[in-house]
């Protein structure tokens, strides 16, 4: 079994799964009908993408293991998506934000997995990506308008953005797992993606009038398993059928 | 537009063509293009298919169907999802494109009117109701992953637009 493949393969995943969680809340509970839609189109295609990676990650694992036992059966801990994609959907603006922040680097990185050694790999980011390029469209689009919309639209936005920017930055940290798997031309070295990153968002906020928030210190740790105060929250949310009912199907 | 033909036998493909899509049920999953190989060998079947979507809801009842399909005529089908080559709206046949636009689907353009179409720049699909081509998009999603809300001007009816994916 190899657990760096393995880890490196959560660590995009587990991305993938908790974004699309935290966007299924929304679910019946968009702003209007369209972006209700929307955003839980865009959730669905996270977790199809999430079912892809979870079947590879389950194959590799053997035994026992199948998708839902990946999905369902971890601690908080074993969990490695980063701090971004689990913050709540404070309001319309904090949704946006955040999957704005996100869907700008998942493009970048699966327009490079793509190229992967690793042939499973290589076909889910192909396949992801003709959908990213819609979630993309979609968020920026979304920056653009509430920006450049009115005053209170113009200070929400700008607010969320305020707030999750000090997220970005772990986006662009590398693992041990990512070091390795970069090495054997499986993994996408994400810190080459960072300058080419901030260019693009920053194209877009001040397209959108917005300011670029300037800060020092930048929040850290989902990578390593060590997640905010939410995560318990989503996890307790998501795992309680599993938890209840072990082994249940619909 | 270019119609990737997939070559199956004729026996397996008549039973093929009984399976429709879930989602859209006049359009068969071989005009639907997700049927990429189906061979006997040993009495049994083996069909591969591939998912429109990532996250399409619908890939696992169009597998049960499928063995279904066969059991009724006497075979055993197993079947494969795989992901590679990822699925396009070209491979949507000529007679899908037709029984989609029949059904109240506008069919999907090319990649470039698609991108005109949905950011509102252009107005290129068609109604499929009137023919009109005065229509506008509502929401860039629709009521399934693969498709877009869009409405006629001229009849007013709104109507879904199947999204272009290359």
């Amino acid at each position: 079994m190899n657990n760096n493949l393995i880890q490196y393969i959560l660590g995009i995943a587990d991305n993938s799964l908790i974004l699309g969680q935290r966007l299924g809340e929304l679910c019946g509970h968009g702003p209007s009908i369209e972006t209700d839609i929307a955003l839980t189109n865009i959730s669905l295609d996270l977790l199809g993408q999430t079912r892809s990676y979870f079947q590879y990650v389950a194959q590799l694992q053997g035994g026992d293991a199948n998708e839902d036992t990946v999905a369902f059966l971890r601690l908080e801990r074993e969990y490695k998506n980063v701090l971004l994609v689990e913050q709540p959907n404070t309001d319309f603006g904090y949704s946006i934000a955040r999957q704005f922040l996100y869907d700008v680097y998942h493009l970048a990185l699966l327009e490079e997995l793509q190229d992967s050694k690793d042939e499973q790999l290589a076909a889910i980011a192909t396949k992801s990506i003709k959908e990213v390029l819609y979630h993309v469209r979609f968020s920026s689009d979304w920056i653009r308008r509430l920006g450049d919309g009115t005053e209170e639209s113009h200070n929400r936005i700008q607010t969320a953005i305020n707030d999750l920017w000090i997220f970005t930055d772990e986006l662009f940290h590398q693992t041990d797992a990512d070091k390795v798997m970069v090495a054997e031309g499986i993994g996408v070295d994400v810190a080459m993606l960072k300058e080419n990153y901030y260019k693009k968002v920053t194209a877009i906020l001040e397209e959108a009038t917005l300011q670029i928030p300037e800060v020092e210190y930048f929040q850290k740790g989902g990578k390593q398993g060590i997640h905010s105060e939410h995560m318990g929250y989503i996890l307790t949310e998501m795992q309680y059928m599993q938890r209840t009912y072990p082994n249940m199907t619909w | 537009m270019t119609e990737q033909l997939i070559p199956i036998d004729q026996e397996l493909l008549d039973i093929l063509e009984t399976v429709s899509d879930p989602e859209i049920p006049v359009l068969t999953i071989v005009d639907m293009g997700v049927v990429r190989s189906a061979k006997i060998e040993n009495q049994k079947v083996y069909v591969e298919i591939t998912s429109t979507y990532s996250g399409c809801p619908a890939m696992d009842t169009i597998a049960d169907d499928i063995k279904a399909a066969f059991k009724q005529k006497g075979y055993e089908a197993s079947v494969a999802v795989i992901l590679k080559p990822a699925w396009t709206t070209d491979w949507i046949t000529s007679k899908g494109r037709a029984a989609l636009e029949k059904y109240g689907i506008a069919a999907p353009l090319s990649e470039h009117a698609d991108k005109e179409a949905l950011l509102g720049n252009k107005k290129l699909v068609k109604c499929p109701q009137c023919g009109s081509q005065q229509t506008k998009v509502l929401s860039q999603f629709g009521s399934t992953a693969c498709k877009a809300l869009f409405q006629c001007e001229d009849c007013k009816e709104p109507f879904d637009y199947f999204k272009c994916l290359k």
